[in-house]
This record gives structure tokens, sequence and C-alpha cells, in this order.
């Protein structure tokens, strides 16, 4: 489906903070994909227009980039890491539990449409290997046990993790009374007044 | 899936967070030391991410500190301190300043919070848990250089670290911290989020760049080999990782002169390290820039207590997924960049993995290539072709199909990736080969996946040899002489 009147009005606040409207494209994706759970033809194609970029390019770009997805995921995407420092704490052993208890090959979904489990790279939470997200929240430091526990309280809806494609529940908001100015590249300036004021370089 | 005895399997229970001393439950990951804290002194209260904590406990106080200097001066105070890059390439953060050319505004301040090093966290936890330190640091360095915009990207698998930084953002905008007429000054900046969406490429400036104007993450030929030349816009544009950025609001409230009273004379300050693997206490530590050693990180008391029990240390990586991996021979080295190079790695991204005597060199190797060979962007037909294969024939060792020409062909790939003497430690009474190695490609990434190669095979090359040589011969049916047809 196309972008929301709510999202509509949030793009184009968000385009408005960037010199060049192309530069809004990523944060726009994550607003479709945030309200689809993946990003529909439609909302790439309005994405496009928004920013200016043919349909072709918004999937050529949103395609190089691994959390994009153009097909519906399972509410909870459970990326479980195995690269280094998870590997020694085992990893791959906790990504096999997570596929055996869940039914699934990696990169599966369930039946149910509940939960997609995939193999992530290094997600920077190395010392509680082995670690995994869960819709990019972190679990640390989990045992087979706390996976089946883990995967009770998502079922029985005690996470409070939102449905996949949401990621911060605050968002930026910029008054503007308080934005200093966006003006774009071509539009040569001369140096700001503070550093004017102290002679510096032009 | 492996066997668990190959690199140790699920470990027997860690010691229990609540129990130990300088773990903060609030913080995950993070442990508290005896040291100098100059980027995670408010780790210690549960809300240091809020405009409250922060304000009450000297934020912004560096900020109002760099607004009574001129813009010059802030300058040369990060230029007399010798701010190192915390990023990986730690390049003086004050002499990076000095490369905007003159008269061509605007230029651009962009943030590096796109930490994906295998191995690496600082960057999330000062996110996470100090947003506003962050977004003071970005004030102080726009305020120095007269930038007008500042765009901050946070890694797109950070949920928690987006939020934090939106909402101190939000508060600060309010507070008046940011935005038009700071602190009732003429100083006026916006600082706006960006955020990305899952390429490790994208940590690489020129890559993120790309990325922050709409489009695939891949890195920029080479040169200009700057942004501070060409950046954001084909703007002069200043990159710099969040942990350099975090260290200057206690510069400007304490001065270069504090600042150099801690670590080292060439590398002054503290740095953090996210030191895991099979230690007793594994953890992210702010440490001594430069004094503390390799062996008293691992080792001491006050840091991460040794390899975990009944098992002793194998090798380690001291600089993150992309460093040629050191030996027990290596642990007097300060965690400085200059000797750490010059013995053969890097201290790349402050990220220390520990692998102890169960680990299985060639399945550690493997795994860090197979990271290299899947975040390849594409561009560069040596990593692109070169990271496939090292990791395919890697597998195929591991997987019992290893041939006999499989070592000298890795080596071959990875002189391919990386001509000539790789990056390597002293070994056997040769001599070490310093960081950092050639490439045939425009970034890093492809050379960095040699780096697990190279170190395995020097050291470990039995282990190859027994992969490969231990397969069960094939059953070869013998007919009888003389039997019938």
């Amino acid at each position: 489906m196309t972008l929301s009147p709510a999202n509509e009005a949030l793009a184009a606040e968000i385009i408005g903070w960037f010199p060049r409207p192309r530069s809004a494209l990523i944060p726009l994706l994550h607003l479709a994909q945030a309200q689809d759970g993946y990003l529909t033809d439609e909302a790439m194609r309005r994405v496009g227009e928004l920013v200016g970029a043919t349909p072709a390019e918004v999937k050529g770009t949103a395609g190089f980039y691994e959390m994009f997805r153009f097909e519906p995921v399972g509410t909870y995407l459970v990326n479980v890491c195995t690269n280094i420092s998870c590997l020694l704490w085992g990893g791959e052993e906790l990504l096999e539990h997570a596929c055996e208890s869940l039914d699934v090959e990696v990169g599966g979904t369930t039946d149910d449409g509940m939960f997609t489990v995939e193999e992530a790279e290094c997600i920077a939470a190395c010392t509680e290997a082995p670690c995994l997200q869960v819709n990019y929240r972190y679990r640390g430091r989990v045992t087979p046990a706390d996976f089946d526990q883990l995967i009770e309280d998502l079922r029985a809806g005690r996470t409070g993790i939102a449905g996949h494609g949401v990621l911060a529940q605050v968002r930026q908001s910029i008054p503007a009374e308080r934005l200093a100015g966006v003006f774009p590249p071509e539009q040569a300036r001369e140096a700001p007044v503070w550093l004017a004021r102290n002679g510096a370089d032009g | 899936m492996g066997t668990p005895s190959a690199t140790g399997g699920y470990p027997a229970p860690l010691p229990d967070r609540s129990a130990g001393a300088g773990y903060l439950q609030h913080a995950p990951g993070y442990v508290l030391n005896d040291g100098p804290k100059l980027v995670t002194g408010r780790f210690v209260h549960e809300d240091s991410f809020t405009l409250e904590r922060s304000v009450a406990t000297g934020g912004y106080e560096g900020l109002r500190a760099a607004l009574e200097m001129t813009p010059a001066a802030v300058h040369d105070e990060v230029r007399a301190a010798t701010l190192l890059g915390r990023g990986g390439a730690g390049f003086p953060a004050g002499v990076k300043w000095g490369f905007l050319p003159p008269g061509k505004r605007p230029y651009y301040l962009v943030v590096n919070g796109d930490e994906s090093e295998p191995g690496t966290y600082k960057d999330r936890l000062l996110m996470e848990r100090d947003p506003h330190q962050l977004i003071e640091g970005c004030l102080i360095a726009c305020y120095a250089l007269g930038l007008q915009q500042c765009f901050l990207y946070v890694r797109g698998e950070m949920a928690l670290a987006q939020e934090r930084i939106a909402a101190a953002l939000n508060d600060a905008y309010a507070a008046g911290y940011v935005g038009r007429g700071i602190c009732g000054s003429d100083f006026s900046v916006d600082i706006v989020m960006a955020w990305g969406a899952g390429a490790y490429i994208v940590g690489e400036e020129t890559a993120l760049i790309e990325s922050l104007e709409g489009r695939r993450g891949m890195p920029r030929l080479k040169p200009p080999y700057f942004p501070a030349a060409v950046g954001l816009y084909g703007q002069p544009t200043i990159v710099n990782n969040v942990e350099t950025l975090s260290n200057l609001p206690w510069l400007m409230v304490n001065g270069s002169d504090a600042y150099k009273g801690h670590g080292s004379e060439s590398s002054p300050g503290t740095r953090m390290f996210a030191v895991s693997g099979h230690l007793r206490r594994p953890g992210v530590y702010e440490v001594e820039h430069g004094v503390t050693t390799f062996r008293e990180l691992i080792y001491g008391d006050n840091f991460c207590r040794g390899i975990r029990e009944g098992h002793e240390l194998k090798m380690f990586i001291p600089g993150g997924g992309s460093a040629p991996w050191f030996f027990e021979d290596h642990l007097d080295l300060p965690l400085e960049a200059r000797p750490v190079g010059a013995a053969g790695s890097m201290l790349g991204s402050g990220a220390i993995v520990i692998m102890d005597d169960t680990t299985d060199a060639v399945r550690a190797a493997w795994r860090v290539v197979k990271f290299f060979a899947r975040e390849s962007c594409g561009k560069c037909t040596p990593c692109r072709e070169g990271t496939t294969w090292l990791e395919q024939i890697l597998r195929r060792i591991l997987d019992g199909e290893g041939r006999p020409s499989d070592i000298d062909l890795l080596l071959d790939i990875g002189d391919n990736i990386s001509p000539g003497p790789y990056p390597v430690a002293a070994h056997d009474g040769s001599e070490a080969v310093p960081f950092p190695p050639r490439q045939t490609t425009i970034c890093p990434l492809g050379p960095s996946a040699v780096a697990p190669v190279v170190s395995t095979i020097r050291r470990f090359r039995h282990e190859y040899e027994a992969k490969i040589t231990r397969r069960d011969p094939i059953p070869i049916e013998v007919v009888p002489v003389g039997a019938s047809q």
C-alpha cells in the first residue's frame, strides 16, 4: 500500500531536513517498512516520487541493504549472530536450536507467520555472546532454554517488541522556529557569522 | 552445523552478572574499572541518556567552554591534545579538520555511527548510554570549523541507539542546545539523525556518504582520499567517529594538558575496548590509551581476569575482524597503534577477540572470511570474487573435501586481493610484516578477508594439513587377478 496520510506528513518533514531530497530515501523506506512490515511496490513508487528517484533506482538502492524486505517476513524477525565472538560461545548451535524448535530453515518463516529466523552478522554485543536480535532489539547470553522462553513470551505478547519494520519508537522532530536552516549545497554561503566575527577564513 | 567440541560449543555458564562487581545491569556489556573515565563517566547512572542527568553531571559545559573561546582556539586545543580518531585508522582529528579547503562552503560534519566491525561495540554503548555527550561533541566540532549542518548516521540495526539519539536531539533542540541561536549565542547548527539499513561497507567513510546521498553504499574511487576535499554532495566534509567526538566535551572542560595527562605521549586520553571471547570477564572497558598492555587487559584483575577456567590462550584478534591475528608472544605490546602496526597487525576499532585452546583455527578463520564474503559490496572484482572463493575453499577444507593444493590456492587468492608480503606477526624466527596491507581494491574490505587466512596458515598450517589429509581414503574395489570378467 502507499504511504498513509500521517506518513506523508512525516515524509515531508524528513525531506525538509536534508539539503537534497534524495538523502531522505533510506529514512523514508524505513517509514514505509514500519507501516507495512516490508516494502510494497506502491510504497517504493511513492517514496521515489517524493525524493526524485525512479522506481528502479529506489528498488536498486533498497536491494543493496539487508534490512529492506520485498516480501512479508514474520511478525518477529529473529537474527541469531554466528560471527566470531558468538561462534566461540555457541552461536551456531543456538541458530540450530532456533531452527529446530521453530521447525524452519535459516531464512524461513513459521507457518503461522509469527517468526522468521535468520543468521546475522556481528550485531555489536560480542561480550554478551551468544546474542540475537528480535526486530533489532537485543537479547544476550542466550541459552536454548532462554530462547524457548523468549519465543513463549513473544507469542504471549509479553515483550513490548513492536512488529517487524518498526525501529526507533521515538522520532526526531524539529520545531520550525528552532531549525537553523537547511539550504542546498549549490547555494554558496559566506562563513557563518560566529566564524566571521572571529576573523577566521571564508 | 559443527560439533560443539570444534569451538567449545555451549560454554559453562558465565559468571552471574548480578554478583560481579563492575557490571552495570542497565548497561549490559560495559564493565567499570578503576581507570580514568573521559567518555563513560556518566554510565553509572541508570538515566545517563536523559538531558536532566546529563546537565546535572556537567553536560554541555564543554560546549559553553568552547563558546567562550574563538573557533580557531577550539581547533588548536583539539590539535594540541593529539586526539586520535577512534574509528580504526587512528588519524589525528585536529589534523583532519585542517584539511578543509578555505572558501568552498558549505562544509558538512558527518558522524560515523555505523559500527559493524566484528567484535566492536563501543560506539553503540556511547550512543545508547550518553547521546548528549555525542551531540555536544558534534556541536564543538561544528563551532570550531564553522559548520552549519551535521548528519548523525547510526547503524540500521541499532534501534535503541536511534531511539535514544532521536529523544536526545528533541530535548536538546527544545532546550536551545541545538538549532538556531545555541545557548543564546549567534552559533546555529542543525543536527539530523540518519540511519542505515544493514550494510557493513557503509562504515567506510565514502560509502557512508553515498548512503547519506540516498544511494547504494559503495566506496568511492580514490583519489581524492579524504572527504575533507570532496565529500557529501561534492562539498568538503568531515567524517568523525562517535567515540572521537564523544571525547570533545571532556577535552574542552579540562583542556589539552589534562587530556595528555592520560595515556601515552603519542596516544593520549583513553580508548574503549570491547574484549570478547573465551574470557572470565568479557566486557567493554575504558582503558588508558597507549599505556595498558594486551596482557593487562586480558589477565588484569581490573579488566578481563584471564582466560576461562581450565584453558589457555591460543590466539587473539587485536583490532576487529579486519586485523591480522596475534598470539601469546604479543601480549606485552601496549594498546597503541604504532607498535601494534609494526608487529604486523592493527589496533583498529578497539575490538579484541580472545580464542582459547579449544578453538579450531581453520573454522574461526572461515567464519571471519565468510563475513567479508557476505559483506563485499561487489564493486571491485578481486574482493567480490576473491572473498567468495576464500570462503568456499575454507568451507570445503572444513567439510573434509580439501585438496592438497588448497593452502597455496588460498594464499594465491589472497595475493590477488593484497599483493606482496601480507602483514603478519613474527613467527619462527622470521620478521613481522608491518601493517597495512597493499590492495588491488578501492577500500580495505577485500584485504581484510586475507588477514585470518594468512594469520592462521602461518601459525597453524598443520591444522590445515591435518584437515586436508585426514580424509577417509576413498575405498577402491580390488578385482582379484584372474577373476572372471
